[in-house]
């Protein structure tokens, strides 16, 4: 889609035609709305800023799984487990060697990017559902190893407890105070996640998923460019798991599991595949639907007593499963492609056209 | 002509699908400079012989050598970052993209910014980006494709895509350029704006050319010279007017006079 512009607004050099931010005032808005967001604890209730935390987690995996899945076009049902390991590897490193968090988060990223460099070997050789299930594999030798594996350093299937995240002797230890963690955390993937894909790395991604024959042909090293798409993915969900971890203060093997694999696609789906907005909107929305969920169960359930049980915990996977299947339906490519066509439906207003 | 002078040289090539034997020890040389076309009935392995050249195929047999190196072995990304780009008969360009994105992509074996600073983007990747730009802008200007720069390729008409795929090809800076039917489908107009631009590219960079056509009004009125191949094997090999006279040339398109 042509970018629509103001009239009388041109560009003058190709460094100016490629900047994304162009006004002083769109600056002014995106610090402003930063800070808005570091200050919620002043404003917001704890329950708001534990969700505000969560959604940023999420959306920190959801940007990696977009990478390899929405720009390369790798579909991959690993991410989950890629995320167990970054929150092993943090853990040991706080718990066996002392490390501080600040250290072994990235590490934790790098640790499990490597994991994911060994489970994207396949991608060389398979494609498309194929691929799907090689990644599945992931998804259960991870967990499996996390169990039974050198037990006494991994404690089996009962995992691990987590330090608290201490910085200059402060405890980060409350919702309000994780808050800075994890939006800190999550500006840099973003503009990480936003450098790939306007990099010649993004473009490579790209070829390699709407043509891998004629990318192949006019000199992209397809193992390579798969490779580095399948690292950045598993170091992402590496990066969130531990967060998750240090936040929940426990690790073990169903920490992130199948299901949380099957909804980080779903809110990659939803969001918009291949968009770097893609990540903020299907997270935002999935975790609106589950919080939704929690606060309708017990409505529901005092309704119809005789479901009381069932209600509450049938009914996240029930909206998650409708608001898939409708945006499948009536907007496959994900609510990024719509916010696309309404800024552009703003621009030429009072026009349809 | 001698061995020295010959730019590309196919020497042997033979290739089986299966039980399908598709080349048949086709030989031919490619001069430096010139535009040679391929041409012979639909089936007949021209575009095997340009599969064979990307390294796409693997012939079982014969060696391809292209400015003294063996490209047989090579993969596919080795044998374009040595200069061989190509065209496609059914195009195939990266869609979700932009014409601009298009060509930058294909420039893509020209950067040196490495993962790492693609990952901080601000500096080296940046002020690549930029330099390569200029070059993907000329070759923008050349092929008269400046008002799709930002226009998404899926949404292009079919010959402007085909316009847009020899541009990521010239991006490439190739030294030898493949081009499998870039005029299928066109109309009269479309086609002689098509033959201006292999014309042109041909005369400003001294490129050589490796055409595969089925018309042959065009392909007479362009190529230097012409390889003609049926069923897998080469029955010709000459210039246009050599050709046009050949009997084996006239069986193979038109059947037995008898």
């Amino acid at each position: 889609m042509t970018v629509l512009r103001p009239a009388g607004e041109f560009d003058t050099s190709y460094a100016e035609d490629m900047a994304t931010i162009r006004r002083k005032w769109q600056w002014v808005l995106l610090f402003a709305s930063i800070i808005a967001l570091y200050m919620l604890p002043l404003y917001a209730s704890q329950s708001m800023v534990a969700l505000v935390n969560r959604i940023c987690i999420t959306i920190i995996a959801v940007q990696g799984l977009n990478l390899l899945t929405g720009y390369t076009g790798q579909i991959s049902l690993g991410q989950a487990a890629f995320m167990t390991t970054g929150g092993y590897i943090s853990a040991l490193l706080v718990n066996e060697l002392g490390w501080p968090f600040y250290f072994s988060m990235p590490a934790a990223a790098l640790g499990a990017g490597v994991i994911g460099l060994i489970f994207g070997l396949p991608s060389l050789r398979v494609k498309g559902f194929y691929l799907v299930m090689s990644t599945l594999a992931a998804q259960f030798i991870i967990p499996w190893f996390t169990r039974n594996a050198f037990k006494d350093l991994l404690n089996g299937a009962q995992g691990l407890n987590v330090a608290v995240p201490v910085i200059f002797g402060l405890e980060i230890n409350t919702p309000q105070r994780y808050l800075m963690l994890t939006l800190t955390a999550l500006i840099i993937t973003t503009i990480i996640a936003y450098n790939v894909s306007r990099s010649r790395l993004g473009r490579a991604f790209i070829t390699v998923r709407d043509n891998d024959l004629a990318a192949e042909v006019l000199g992209v090293n397809l193992f390579r460019v798969k490779l580095q798409a399948f690292f950045l993915a598993a170091m992402f969900a590496g990066l969130a798991g531990a967060l998750a971890a240090h936040q929940l203060r426990h690790i073990n093997s169903e920490t992130f599991n199948l299901t949380d694999s099957i909804i980080l696609m779903g809110m990659l789906v939803i969001g918009g595949l291949g968009s770097n907005l893609g990540p903020f909107f299907g997270a935002i929305v999935v975790e609106m639907l589950i919080e939704i969920a929690t606060i309708l169960g017990p409505v529901f359930s005092d309704i119809l007593p005789s479901t009381a049980y069932g209600a509450v915990q049938a009914l996240r996977p029930l909206f998650f499963g409708t608001a898939l299947m409708l945006f499948l339906i009536f907007e496959p490519r994900g609510l990024a492609y719509r916010w696309n066509l309404m800024k552009a439906a703003w621009r030429l207003r009072p026009f349809s056209h | 002509m001698t061995t020295e002078t010959t730019f590309l040289k196919v020497d042997n090539i033979s290739l089986r699908f299966g039980g399908t034997q598709a080349l048949t020890s086709v030989s031919f040389d490619v001069y430096p400079g010139e535009i040679l076309a391929i041409i012979g009935p639909n089936g007949a392995g021209k575009t095997s012989v340009l599969n064979c050249l990307n390294g796409f195929y693997r012939p079982y047999q014969g060696q391809i050598i292209f400015d003294r190196k063996d490209l047989t072995r090579l993969p596919p990304h080795r044998i374009a970052q040595m200069g061989v780009a190509r065209t496609f008969q059914n195009i195939a360009l990266y869609t979700g993209l932009s014409t601009l994105d298009n060509l930058m992509a294909a420039r893509n074996i020209h950067m040196r910014a490495n993962f790492l600073q693609c990952l901080i983007y601000w500096g080296p990747a940046h002020h690549e980006d930029i330099a390569h730009r200029v070059q993907v802008e000329e070759i923008i200007d050349f092929l008269e494709i400046e008002h799709i720069r930002k226009a998404i390729v899926g949404s292009l008409p079919y010959g402007l895509r085909k316009r847009v795929e020899l541009g990521r090809a010239l991006a490439l800076e190739p030294r030898l350029l493949l081009l499998d039917e870039p005029m299928t489908g066109m109309n009269q107009e479309e086609k002689e704006d098509m033959a201006r631009f292999i014309l042109d590219i041909h005369e400003r960079e001294h490129m050589t050319i490796l055409l595969i056509e089925h018309d042959m009004g065009l392909v007479m009125d362009i190529a230097d010279r012409a390889v003609v191949l049926d069923f897998g094997a080469k029955i010709a090999d000459g210039s246009p007017q050599e050709i046009r006279a050949d009997p084996a040339v006239i069986n193979a398109y038109l059947g037995e006079a008898n």
